[in-house]
């Protein structure tokens, strides 16, 4: 039995990867700051691409990255339409703390709350931060951790979905 | 037969890729897979000096895979789970190997339905929450059925039915007690056309929790085996200010207290409240919260389990969760089971860019205050009529602090290549009421941190951090080897931690850091526990590598904690999602 899960697992892996490519931004519903419902997988932006990166009031590393981007994000923005949506793992612990480190930072993204998990195991997130590029639906990129430097990495992806 | 099995399996998997691979040239669609795996295992050896732990084995094991299967509005998934075996420190209710978690989900515009293990929260929390803390060992996924349905524009329903997940043992092993909870939800500004965009919002939503078990026979009580509870909340704002607030009550549900006679098996309701107040706007935000705890352990059991087992509540915990290594892990909150009285402020301003205080980048400063006290207890003396043990009324508290944390934080980025954190940490900790400290007493503790930055280029990036860690002298003197009678310093005394750690961008990073416990009262105690850490990433695949010594310590996540032994080893982690 469980050299069969065992095998299972590997013949998955191997379907499973090479399907990534095609891997759908699932339909989950969270919340935003205000409380309004919305549906992941609807939002839209005309075509061009969406970050979505996951992570929390206490990582630090996921608020240097976002930190760091909201440096340069108005010009993102400008340059290629993208958009950026924070999706805050923070639980019932922390909750409380999105909003006011939000604005006090004063980030421009759009921020999501999921504190039930609900859409991080949806996209199979180990640990923040984890950060996707979505282009139509689509994940076309997406890199887990954050070291400075790696902005630059993902605005090169943003660049290349932009077109 | 076994091999046949296997044999055929493949043929089926490989013959599956195949045809899925083909059909979606066809552009039909089959669904796709997707997962991640998370892989740590540690090699222990012989360390008398921090008292390591050596196992028999030598070796530790802990592995996940997750694997979900979508297609359209169907999707389904297990999770694959090895203790082999388990880390140390981890929960000895984990072992083997097997499938822990597996579910089934139909979901359309509206309803959405899950079989097999789910996770949810009702709330805050406090009246129903099943959730995964994967580093703690935590996790009571509930086992049975949930609904989700709209019936109208605004207005959430939820429901739910299931066993909770108590053991692992070769595979998922549920708790006998059963859990049902229903939820609703009304958000007001979605339900009345008029006041979509109106700047007042108003949610209000309402659960009703109960249990049943039948686990505890004691002949010395007549134990309720169904409870009920139930929690209103109410969610409120205007513009810039917000506010939350949620009631909870539980109908008596005796548990034995092994440690305090007055606690043990008492029939006394358990009420729960939480407040938030909140004003933010671009730049500057401030946040109050406060809560009023009294006899809210809530689990689906009534037998003497593990801490953090079969609990269907959460306690929530009003502090500010710290990442700093030695304001994480020496002196943590926890939640206390039994009741507490909490507050907790917090003040965040961003001093604006190009301003001579702000400097180019502007500056971020942080204060926040946290205390939790001990209840005020009227005790009458009941227990052996209505065993209602004390009374207690909202928000009435003594002056016995259980935990007390004052931390400022200051971030400020000086040039393009240079940054800056510096924190200050004030704590008072009562560990007579947590017992995790090699002391136990209260300890009054004060560490500052500095942590720069300097971005050497686009790609490569050097951090350095300090920290250091200061108790006050205790009551007591100790007497040294030497025959020197010196007064001693709480706990553990002082710590100084160094680090040093340089990145490559996108895929690379070494640290290597240092904690040295050089105030501890006793000389042989002065210890280093030196490690050394490097790491490869590439996309969401993960693998890192970490030798040397690792200090006994308490990890906490959300206000629960669990004690971590010393350690002396070698350890890999891999972590990858697909």
């Amino acid at each position: 039995m469980k050299k069969l899960l065992v095998l299972f697992i590997m013949a998955v892996l191997t379907v499973g990867s090479s399907f990534s490519q095609n891997k759908k931004l699932p339909s989950v519903k969270l919340k935003t700051l205000s409380g309004k419902t919305v549906d992941i997988s609807q939002i839209k932006n005309n075509g061009k691409p969406i970050i979505i990166s996951f992570w929390a009031t206490w990582c630090k590393p996921c608020k240097v990255e976002l930190n760091t981007i909201a440096e340069d994000y108005d010009d993102w923005v400008d340059d290629t339409g993208v958009q950026l949506i924070a999706v805050s793992i923070d639980d019932a612990r922390s909750t409380g703390r999105v909003e006011p480190y939000v604005n006090a930072q004063g980030w421009d993204y759009q921020v999501l709350l999921d504190p039930n998990g609900d859409l991080k195991r949806a996209m199979n997130v180990n640990n923040v931060p984890h950060t996707f590029l979505v282009k139509n639906g689509a994940i076309v990129w997406d890199h887990n951790n954050y070291s400075p430097g790696d902005e630059k990495e993902l605005y090169k992806e943003v660049l290349k979905f932009a077109k | 037969m076994k091999i046949k099995l296997l044999l055929v399996l493949n043929c089926i998997f490989l013959g599956q890729y195949f045809v899925l691979s083909q059909s979606n040239e066809n552009n039909v669609d089959l669904g796709t897979f997707s997962g991640n795996i998370q892989a740590i295992a540690q090699y222990y050896q012989e360390d008398t000096l921090i008292n390591a732990a050596l196992p028999e084995q030598l070796m530790g094991f802990n592995g996940f895979t997750n694997l979900n299967y979508n297609r359209g509005n169907f999707s389904a998934g297990v999770r694959f789970e090895s203790y082999l075996n388990r880390l140390e420190g981890y929960p000895v209710t984990f072992t083997g190997t097997g499938l822990g978690y597996r579910y089934a989900n139909w979901k359309n515009e509206e309803l959405d339905v899950t079989i097999g293990s789910f996770y949810e929260q009702y709330g805050s929390g406090m009246i129903l929450r099943a959730y995964e803390e994967r580093q703690l060992g935590i996790d009571n996924a509930l086992d049975g059925i949930k609904v989700k349905y709209p019936p109208y524009k605004g207005i959430y329903l939820k429901g739910l039915i299931g066993k909770q997940r108590y053991q692992f043992i070769d595979g998922l092993v549920n708790g006998n007690g059963l859990v049902r909870g229903v939820d609703g939800e009304i958000d007001f500004n979605e339900l009345i056309d008029t006041l979509a965009d109106s700047k007042f919002r108003l949610i209000v939503g309402g659960s009703f929790v109960s249990k049943f078990n039948n686990d505890n026979t004691t002949p010395d009580y007549i134990l309720p085996k169904n409870v009920g509870s139930y929690a209103g909340r109410i969610g409120m704002r205007y513009g810039k200010f917000r506010f939350n607030g949620e009631y909870v009550y539980k109908c008596n549900d005796p548990y034995p207290d092994n440690q305090d006679d007055r606690f043990n098996y008492i029939y006394k309701n358990g009420e729960g409240l939480l407040f938030n107040l909140g004003y933010s706007q671009k730049g500057f935000a401030i946040d109050l919260s406060a809560k009023h705890m009294d006899n809210m352990l809530w689990r689906s059991t009534n037998v003497s389990v593990g801490p953090t087992d079969l609990m269907i509540g959460y306690l929530p915990a009003l502090t500010k969760q710290h990442t700093y290594n030695l304001a994480a892990t020496l002196y943590p909150y926890a939640c206390n089971f039994r009741g507490e009285i909490a507050y907790q402020a917090d003040i965040m301003y961003k001093i604006p860019k190009k301003t001579k205080l702000g400097g180019k980048y502007g500056t971020s400063i942080s204060v926040n205050f946290a205390a939790s006290y001990v209840p005020e207890r009227n005790f009458i003396d009941d227990m052996n009529t209505s065993r209602q043990s004390y009374q207690t009324s909202l928000f009435a508290m003594t002056d016995s602090i259980l935990y007390q944390d004052i931390n400022i934080e200051i971030k400020r980025k000086i040039n393009k290549k240079l940054k800056f954190n510096i924190n200050y940490f004030n704590f008072i900790f009562e560990d007579r009421a947590v017992m995790v400290a090699k002391h136990h007493e209260l300890i009054h503790a004060q560490i500052a941190v500095l942590d720069l930055t300097y971005k050497i280029n686009d790609h490569h990036a050097l951090r350095f951090e300090v920290q250091g860690l200061w108790t006050q002298n205790s009551k007591d003197s100790i007497t040294l080897n030497g025959g020197e009678t010196v007064i001693r310093k709480e706990d553990q005394g002082d710590w100084l931690f160094g680090q040093i750690e340089y990145t490559f961008s996108p895929h690379w990073y070494v640290a290597v850091l240092d904690q040295y416990n050089y105030g501890n009262s006793v000389p042989e105690q002065r210890l280093h526990y030196a490690l050394i850490s490097a790491g490869y990433i590439n996309g969401p695949h993960r693998f890192s590598i970490q030798y040397g010594r690792q200090r006994a310590g308490v990890f906490c996540v959300g206000g629960v904690c669990r004690a971590v032994p010393a350690s002396n080893g070698l350890t890999f982690t891999l972590t990858s999602s697909f």
